[in-house]
């Protein structure tokens, strides 16, 4: 009997938070089957939290060990490791802000916190995969998960309708980017992504119209995933339709997995043909960042306000991917972590004001907000400058790291072009703040409930988070430029 | 004659896969969508793939076709309605489908001018053995990791189909 045929124990450590993850759901299903009605409130969402920080805490040591795993069809490395922390975070958050509004809105808790977990090791497999077979099974968990979470008030016609379009046109990105592994693999020979590169970086390689076919499949598959545009259509219908915590954790995790994924194939295997994909990025970049403002600005309901600012901020990130160096992976890299706190958190604070049914979802029904409960308005604020890029927040250093990265790579019009587009984003983020504190209570903010303790920790964890980004942001960032250097090398 | 036979299966494949589209009665659809599974598992016999061709026949055009039938069965799917089309699918879709063909076909001629033809009957290293030894030792990961995707995908059914207990 071969002896590759078990791998080694430090190959299981190293796949150890999705293995944690995986189980925590499937415990939770068996749990949930086993109790019943009998089960204690809010247990479940318990055990989820105990399983999302026990995989917080081995991708942490994970990191002690870092390289490849079964064949190669992992790599971990500074990268996996900081988008694994980052969309675990997320997890956490989203759970947290999610027991008062399951309970509220009578839902099926169980399926809820498995999925939610199934979702994140769905990312985990996704971040830290070193083969296009993995990173496409990595991004089918997430998203399968991730429709379901969309769909799951039944008796909700937007949810529905939500569910149904994320889903179908989420399967027929799918086609794309899997159409594009498929040339990928016909041009090398390969699907791994390290004998990948070592084929396409010697003289004899594939040939260059080969893999820009490859390359453009693969970015609408990614485009899609990360709502870029021309590729945004859906979002702001699913994350206005999705309950506000499916929202916001989809918004955030898959997104950034997706972001991950993107950087790690374009900047290892594409790096080749990066001449020819710059242009078009760039119009990406530009595209998104431009339509998701200017159309931010004339909503009036906060959920697809946010959906199209979060357009608009996968357009930022396309600016650091345009720069192609790695203090612009980098930058992404930072962008990306501060972008999924202070979005997780602005949702959070929709979930709170919304109340039965999302009735309460308009820019107006913020009124007020100010004077009834104070701290929540404090963290929306810091939510809100942070997106605006105010010193101090998260927000503010990710902007800055990548528009200095683009102007290093000379990309002048683009970077004066994106800081014009940040100005726009100021309106409409602005505007909020000035409802929350300028208007009189409305009926939202007249019968607010006190603040559970569920939705404190999320808010207050995630300001915190943008505050540390926005005043030690150089820990982060070190550790992002030294992940970047090693990378896709 | 492989031509001849890689030839002709190609194109009921096609016809078939084409028929899927076109048709409005669901049962129709569902029965040209089994030809066209039958005719890819003739092309993968031919390429030496002889599992993968049995697997192609048990699974997609015996299990899981005689699934779809038994749902649009169950449904009473009736016959499509005719919707008005949208203008834009009309006049871009069709032509741009073309236009992605011949962009397709002209980049691989192109590409490949002088690749070695198949030649069939040349790859021996697709039976069951060699198939199962990577499954189990290559790509054992993935084929883990696959299961934890089936197990969603039948909790997301569960959750969005079943019936409210109270």
């Amino acid at each position: 009997m071969p002896a590759n045929l078990f791998p080694a124990p430090v190959e299981i450590f190293r796949f150890l938070p999705e293995i944690i993850l995986a189980l925590g759901g499937t415990l939770i299903m068996v749990l949930e089957a086993l109790t019943g009605d009998r089960q204690p409130k809010n247990a479940l969402g318990h055990v989820s939290l105990a399983a999302l920080f026990a995989a917080l805490v081995a991708a942490v040591a994970v990191h002690g060990s870092p390289g490849p795993a079964f064949s190669s069809m992992l790599l971990v490395d500074g990268f996996a490791t900081f988008f694994r922390v980052v969309v675990i975070a997320v997890g956490i958050l989203t759970v947290f802000s999610s027991y008062r509004y399951l309970s509220r809105e009578g839902a099926n808790t169980g399926e809820y916190y498995a999925l939610v977990l199934f979702s994140v090791a769905g990312q985990g497999v996704m971040v830290t995969a070193n083969e296009l077979i993995m990173i496409f099974i990595g991004l089918e968990i997430s998203s399968i998960a991730t429709y379901v979470m969309a769909g799951l008030l039944r008796d909700d016609a937007r949810a529905n309708e939500s569910a149904l379009k994320y889903f179908l046109l989420g399967s027929f990105a799918t086609a794309f980017l899997l159409y594009g592994i498929a040339f990928l693999y016909g041009a090398t020979g390969t699907t791994n992504l390290t004998a990948i590169r070592e084929t396409v970086l010697r003289a004899d390689g594939p040939s260059p119209l080969l893999l820009g076919l490859a390359a453009a499949l693969m970015l609408v598959g990614f485009g899609f995933k990360i709502s870029s545009a021309p590729f945004q259509m859906w979002a702001p219908d699913v994350y206005q339709g999705a309950p506000t915590p499916v929202t916001a954790f989809m918004s955030a995790g898959p997104k950034a997995a997706a972001f991950a994924i993107f950087l790690r194939v374009f900047v290892t295997i594409f790096e080749p043909i990066g001449d020819r994909w710059e242009p078009i990025i760039w119009v990406f970049a530009l595209a998104s960042m431009t339509i998701g403002n200017f159309a931010a600005l004339t909503q009036s309901n906060v959920k697809r306000m946010l959906a199209y600012s979060s357009i608009a901020h996968a357009g930022y990130v396309l600016v650091a991917l345009c720069a192609r160096s790695d203090i612009g992976t980098a930058a992404a890299m930072f962008y990306l972590a501060a972008y999924a706190l202070m979005n997780v958190g602005a949702f959070a604070v929709v979930a709170y004001i919304c109340g039965k049914g999302e009735k309460y979802v308009g820019i107006d029904d913020l009124a007020g907000l100010g004077s009834r409960r104070p701290a929540v308005a404090a963290a929306l604020t810091i939510f809100l400058c942070s997106l605006i890029g105010v010193p101090l927040t998260g927000g503010f250093f990710g902007k800055f790291y990548i528009f200095k990265a683009a102007l290093e790579s000379k990309l002048i019009w683009l970077t004066v072009l994106g800081l014009l587009n940040s100005a726009v984003a100021a309106y409409y983020y602005l505007r909020m703040l000035v409802v929350m504190y300028m208007r009189e209570p409305g009926e939202a903010t007249e019968n607010l409930e006190p603040l559970p303790a569920g939705l404190r920790t999320a808010l207050f964890t995630s300001a915190a988070g943008v505050l540390l980004l926005g005043i030690f942001p150089s820990r982060i960032l070190e550790f992002a430029v030294q992940s970047a250097k090693l990378f896709g090398r | 004659m492989d031509v001849f036979l890689f030839f002709l299966f190609a194109a009921i494949a096609v016809i078939c896969a084409v028929n899927v589209v076109v048709q409005t009665h669901p049962i129709s659809s569902a029965l040209s969508l089994v030809g066209v599974m039958g005719a890819l598992a003739v092309l993968y016999l031919l390429l030496g793939g002889e599992f993968i061709a049995m697997a192609q026949v048990i699974v997609y055009a015996g299990a899981i076709m005689v699934l779809f039938i038994f749902v649009i069965m169950l449904l009473n799917a009736g016959e499509e309605s005719k919707q008005s089309k949208s203008l834009v699918a009309q006049f871009l879709g069709i032509p741009g489908f073309f236009a992605l063909l011949v962009v397709l076909a002209f980049g691989i001629l192109r590409l490949f001018p002088n690749a070695p033809r198949v030649r069939f009957g040349e790859f021996t290293s697709a039976g069951a053995e060699e198939l199962g030894r990577s499954l189990f030792t290559q790509y054992l990961l993935p084929f883990e990791v696959v299961t934890v995707l089936i197990l969603i995908a039948i909790v997301g059914a569960i959750v969005l189909a079943r019936k409210e207990m109270d």
